[in-house]
């Protein structure tokens, strides 16, 4: 809606709302900024009756007290591991998939396009309660294998849907050119379809590593050991302790900083394609 | 597209087994972990299934007992109404500033708009739980920097609890969701906004249209659907909210006064270990959530064929 000759009452507001979006902006950033900014003032600052707004005469402190406390490294190598399973688990399963609905027409596959749409809606905690019962049936609690099969279950619908759209994406035609060009269906696929799927295949992983990264409710009920928490678990610990005592405001923001900045690394990868296939019915792009 | 090759492919190739062997392991992982957890939810939601059941005793069978008992329970009632309540609260919210920003992006400079769409990423890729340390330490009630703000401009917030009334619980709540939740609203109805054609609108400014009825006669039934849409997305995930919660009550505030539906089957399940009950109240969540979401994946499916 870009007006080649403004006229200066359309300028004068344009002005106006370009104050308005900044304001916004910096109202929404705030939160981001009080973590970065507070992760790098000591506890006794923090603690002043004035807050300090610029991290001004900061240090790294907080970050290598958070090392030093002894309980990062386990869960950030916890949340690793489950992460690498899911997400390799998700985007194989996902994949073999997305190719069936795609790539076949074949009895039943309505019903479980529906099904893979359903149960991506389903709530974590209408099902954790069984899930645990499951888990501690099998005695499954507290490892890494259990939440990584809970976890491949609620990453790999989206996923299916998502590399859905990559598939149908290309073309039949080249893959049968390929054929016509004596390639068996199968080469057809792996030398023709397959690198074209890269992009499609990185930004679903990067979707999976995300959710998988991020996840707390499922977590909290089949990781009730504290020796095998996920980065989730461990910083809620930190909210637990700041109701009792006098909490290290410092060293939790380091600590938030540090779960959270891979996540906005790997998601300003992704961004778009995630809006894109959650409303692609109603935003053609 | 696909829809008109669909018939001729299908004609040409030999029906084999193929795409059945494809499936299979998608579906042996959702049976195993979602499908499996689902049956015996809804076998023991008709179970007398407690303490003694937990050490081994067999679960008798009881019917639609643990349904009646929360249908005539008057808390359970309450959190059902607090749940719908506080959903309506925040997917409201959301949906007016988050189309608001929408159309804000679409009229400020292009500096501006780069620096609201980095803003607002930041805020929509932070983790939750990360979110929600960041915001306990902003309302905190000693050294968080809202009370001081609020005590700056002569409000009496010097000290100001806001955990332990339910209603300011919720508040706080409220605008926690709505600060992650904005985002994805704002950038998908941006991106609706970005597909009304700039030839139409001057079309229409040439026979005389005001702003105001270009908007609402032009940009609004065009981004409708997008909408419509987000909303219900909105809906479905605001019904759920539980980490929020959980992470406020760990916070600091009275439990059965804050309970949502998440969290009260969190409670049933994990502290006081009455299975049959929790597993009444997840039944009755997942059916909700299949109710609202059939709308959604009824759009989504009309796009697939």
């Amino acid at each position: 809606m870009t007006t080649i000759r403004l006229r200066p009452r359309v300028r004068r507001s344009k002005v106006l709302y370009s104050i308005i979006g900044v304001v916004v902006a910096l109202i929404w950033v705030f939160p981001v900024y009080w973590m970065l900014n507070s992760s790098l003032l000591s506890n006794v600052v923090l603690q002043d009756a004035t807050p300090t707004f610029l991290p001004i005469g900061g240090s790294f402190a907080n970050f290598s007290a958070v090392f030093a406390g002894g309980t990062f490294f386990p869960a950030l190598g916890m949340s690793v591991v489950i992460a690498l399973i899911v997400v390799v688990l998700c985007l194989l399963f996902a994949f073999l998939a997305a190719l069936a609905i795609s790539r076949f027409r074949f009895r039943g596959r309505k019903a479980f396009v529906l099904a893979v749409l359903l149960i991506q809606m389903l709530p974590a905690e209408g099902l954790f309660i069984a899930q645990y019962k499951l888990l501690s049936s099998v005695g499954l609690l507290n490892s890494v294998i259990g939440i990584s099969v809970l976890y491949t279950a609620s990453v790999v619908p989206f996923t299916i849907w998502m590399l859905r759209g990559f598939v149908a994406g290309i073309p039949i035609e080249l893959e049968e050119a390929a054929m016509v060009d004596g390639l068996s269906r199968t080469q057809a696929f792996l030398r023709i379809t397959f690198p074209l799927l890269a992009p499609g295949l990185i930004a679903s992983g990067v979707y999976a590593f995300l959710q998988v990264w991020n996840e707390f409710t499922i977590a909290l009920v089949v990781l009730p050991d504290n020796a095998s928490a996920t980065l989730p678990l461990w910083l809620q610990g930190f909210i637990q302790q700041s109701a009792s005592r006098a909490t290290d405001w410092g060293q939790v923001m380091a600590a938030s900083t540090l779960v959270a900045v891979p996540v906005i690394i790997f998601f300003l990868f992704v961004q778009g394609r995630m809006t894109s296939g959650l409303v692609s019915g109603a935003v053609k792009g | 597209m696909t829809a008109d090759l669909a018939p001729k492919r299908s004609g040409r190739r030999r029906i084999t087994g193929t795409p059945y062997a494809l499936i299979i392991p998608a579906v042996a992982v959702l049976v195993l972990a979602m499908g499996y957890p689902l049956v015996w939810q809804l076998i023991t939601s008709t179970q007398q299934f407690g303490l003694a059941q937990q050490f081994g005793q067999a679960a008798p069978f009881v019917g639609l007992q643990n349904y009646i008992t929360l249908a005539t329970d008057p808390y359970m009632w309450t959190v059902v109404a607090r749940s719908v309540l506080f959903c309506a609260a925040c997917a409201a919210i959301t949906m007016v500033i988050g189309t608001l920003l929408a159309l804000l992006m679409n009229v400020v400079a292009r500096w501006v708009r780069l620096l609201l769409q980095i803003t607002l990423l930041l805020a929509w890729a932070m983790p939750v739980v990360a979110a929600m340390t960041v915001w306990t330490w902003l309302f905190n009630l000693r050294s968080g920097v809202i009370n001081w703000m609020l005590t700056a401009i002569g409000l009496p917030f010097h000290g100001h609890n806001w955990l332990i009334e339910p209603l300011s619980f919720f508040g706080v709540a409220v605008i926690i969701v709505v600060w992650m939740s904005v985002p994805f609203v704002a950038f998908s109805i941006y991106a609706g906004l970005t597909q009304v054609s700039e030839e139409v609108m001057e079309a229409a400014s040439i026979d005389g249209a005001s702003a105001r009825q270009r908007f609402f006669s032009i940009t609004v039934p065009m981004i409708r659907p997008v909408i419509a849409i987000v909303l219900l997305l909105q809906v479905i995930w605001d019904l759920r909210v539980f980490t929020q919660i959980k992470l406020l009550q760990t916070a600091g505030s009275v439990k059965s006064e804050t309970n949502l539906l998440g969290t009260y089957i969190y409670q049933l399940g994990t502290g006081s270990s009455d299975f049959g009950l929790a597993s009444a109240v997840s039944v009755f969540v997942l059916a909700l959530t299949i109710v609202i979401s059939a709308f959604y994946v009824r759009s989504m499916l009309k796009e697939e064929s």
